[in-house]
């Protein structure tokens, strides 16, 4: 019984990550732009979530007590705007000036975080987020199942419109773009404006992902969207195989799983005084496993494949 | 606000400033982001803070374990430094070996190369934290006291020396640089490395003397910071934004600039802390990285974007 209550937990958890793994695609498999403050977009799309449906509240500005769908749109479009103003300030330079400048935009906003807290709550954050299908809280199982499956909804209707974007001339042409940016360029495609609707579009689903988890968790902290969740949103894509959604979704279960696997077995194998210095050894087979995996299969577990368009496609299987 | 905002920066500057010249050949020479750059400043303080501990037995049993004049460490610190310095430079060769190399030799892309440097990056640090554990270190229990150094200002004799070493190596890595055979290589394969290698330079050899020049000064930077304030394994990634920004104001390749990014990150910072307080201090870098991609892209001294 605990046991089934937990899987059901974790998988929920780990549909939060496909989520955000499956905006990541967007911006790194589709399209090739390497965000390294993943973490701020999902952070941000909690924060704006928790401010719009938390009920009011005499210490903190905001609790506009709004329904939680609500709560869930403003994430997106909060996450989606920030992702704007970074991609349209970087997205034309040289590749790795996004990396750069989104790692600042994590520090920055962890710092706002942590420091603005009459908006949110400090560096404890702020609890009692009001989640779905509250009324049934008192049955552990039944809740973390309905949960469990409206998650999973969300991954799966997500999925469908991210494979049907693939697909479509949109899809098509920003993958162009990415292999053969002047070949899509003398065809007259503006690969700038492209790249940013990528970034947006991805930026908007991490935090999405965040407003979900969030809901889900019940609280939210700035510790909640360290580096390390950048990390290992990276290692799901790289280890399930970027370009391709499946892959995505695969990679977030995997990788939480060895994360979750490892973590009960350090608490085993190491006394408590010795476990938040084991836990470091977590990150390093995160770490060990990432540059390996680009070292020897940089297309992951289930590889990017070739997509067409569903008209072409049916024409060549005749 | 008082005179003390300017020296407080200088010298948080001058940290800033050699570890930002060790990124900005890197990001030149070899043509990546390197996010493991500030975990190197922290091996070294680490591997630094290691070597004094055997040097500090066997030194005091000489007798020559104490205080060298006004300064907080004795003998056993420089010496330390030069091991220290040694096996940082050691440790980015077999980086560069296993790992980057071997992705240049494919053909990866830079985006690949910088990922890459990204979870080498949290692996270094984690290893740190799991070997030495979270708890801050210092290399010397001295306490010092700060001297005036006129204009209403003061600073300590190890703060001093601090800015003495990275004007010192400074000029003498831009010496190097610009009036060398070494240091022409160096420019040639940051211009075009495959036409470099058409001309007869050996670019593996450029690219290693790349690696030992930055880790080496990553190693002084580490270890000055962890004289001034503290060793902690997060302390190179609590850098790499001020490293990032300074190098990019400064422009990309530029040694000069490079110092001179640091120097404005580490006054920008003092004063943040003044003014603003210090909770915002960390964002100071992000700001002036944001106003230079908006204003100057090419940083002060920077050729191309």
């Amino acid at each position: 019984m605990e046991y089934l209550a937990y899987g059901a937990f974790f998988l929920t958890l780990a549909m939060t990550y496909s989520i955000i793994c499956l905006g990541l695609n967007v911006q790194w498999g589709q399209t090739g732009l390497f965000n390294v403050g993943v973490a701020a977009f999902v952070g941000i799309g909690a924060y704006t979530s928790v401010l719009l449906t938390t009920p009011e509240t005499a210490d903190r500005v905001g609790g506009f007590d709004l329904p939680i769908a609500v709560g869930w749109i403003g994430a997106a479009l909060m996450s989606g705007l920030i992702s704007f103003f970074v991609g349209a300030l970087t997205i034309r330079m040289r590749s790795d000036y996004l990396a750069i400048t989104t790692f600042g935009i994590a520090i920055a906003l962890q710092l706002c975080f942590q420091n603005l807290e009459p908006l949110t709550g400090g560096v404890f954050g702020v609890g009692f987020i009001p989640r779905a299908f509250s009324g049934i809280q008192d049955d552990a199982l039944l809740f973390n199942y309905a949960n469990l499956g409206l998650a999973t909804l969300l991954v799966v209707a997500i999925y469908v419109v991210l494979e049907h974007l693939a697909r479509s001339p949109w899809g098509r042409v920003l993958r162009a773009v990415r292999e053969d940016e002047t070949a899509a360029q003398s065809l007259g495609k503006n690969p700038t404006s492209l790249r940013l609707q990528a970034f947006v579009l991805g930026g908007a689903i991490m935090g999405l992902a965040g407003a979900v988890q969030a809901h889900f968790i019940g609280f939210v902290a700035p510790a909640n969207y360290l580096p390390m969740m950048t990390f290992q949103v990276w290692a799901m894509l790289i280890v399930g195989g970027s370009g391709n959604n499946k892959g995505a979704i695969f990679g977030a279960v995997l990788v939480w799983a060895i994360w979750a696997l490892s973590g009960s077995l350090i608490s085993e194998l190491f006394p408590p005084d010795q476990q938040a210095r084991a836990a470091s050894l977590q990150i390093v087979i995160i770490g060990v496993m990432l540059c390996l995996i680009l070292l020897w299969r940089p297309q992951g577990v289930l590889p990017e494949r070739q997509s067409i368009s569903k008209h072409l496609g049916q024409r060549n299987e005749t | 606000m008082s005179p003390q905002v300017l020296i407080d920066g200088l010298i948080a500057g001058a940290t800033i400033g050699l570890g930002a010249i060790g990124l900005t050949l890197t990001y030149s020479i070899l043509r990546f982001a390197n996010f493991t750059h500030g975990d190197f400043l922290a091996w070294g303080a680490y591997l630094t803070l290691t070597v004094s501990g055997f040097l500090g037995g066997l030194l005091a049993g000489l007798g020559i374990g104490e205080p060298i004049g006004p300064f907080s460490f004795g003998w056993g610190l420089p010496l330390s430094l030069l091991a220290g310095a040694g096996l940082t430079i050691v440790l980015t060769l077999i980086l560069d070996k296993i790992l980057f190399g071997q992705l240049r030799r494919r053909g990866a892309d830079t985006i690949i190369i910088v990922m890459a440097s990204f979870g080498a990056s949290m692996a270094l640090r984690s290893v740190l934290e799991f070997i030495y554990t979270a708890n801050p270190q210092y290399l010397t229990r001295e306490l010092q006291i700060a001297q005036p150094v006129g204009f209403g200002m003061r600073a300590t004799p190890d703060q001093l020396l601090t800015i003495a070493v990275t004007a010192l190596l400074v000029l003498a890595l831009h010496l190097v640089v610009t009036r060398s055979s070494t240091g022409r290589s160096m420019r040639a394969v940051s211009e075009n490395p495959s036409l470099a290698g058409v001309y007869g330079i050996d670019v593996q050899r450029v690219i290693r003397v790349t690696w030992v020049i930055g880790a080496g000064l990553a190693c002084v930077a580490g270890v000055m910071s962890g004289l001034l304030v503290q060793i902690r394994p997060y302390m190179g990634f609590d850098l790499l934004l001020p490293l990032f920004a300074a190098a990019i104001l400064g422009g990309v390749g530029s040694i000069p600039g490079a110092l001179l990014g640091g120097l404005i990150i580490g006054l920008a910072e003092a004063f943040t802390v003044q003014i603003v307080g210090a909770e915002w201090r960390a964002g100071v870098a992000f700001v002036v990285l944001v106003l230079v991609l908006i204003i100057r892209p090419t940083g002060l001294f920077g050729r191309t974007v």
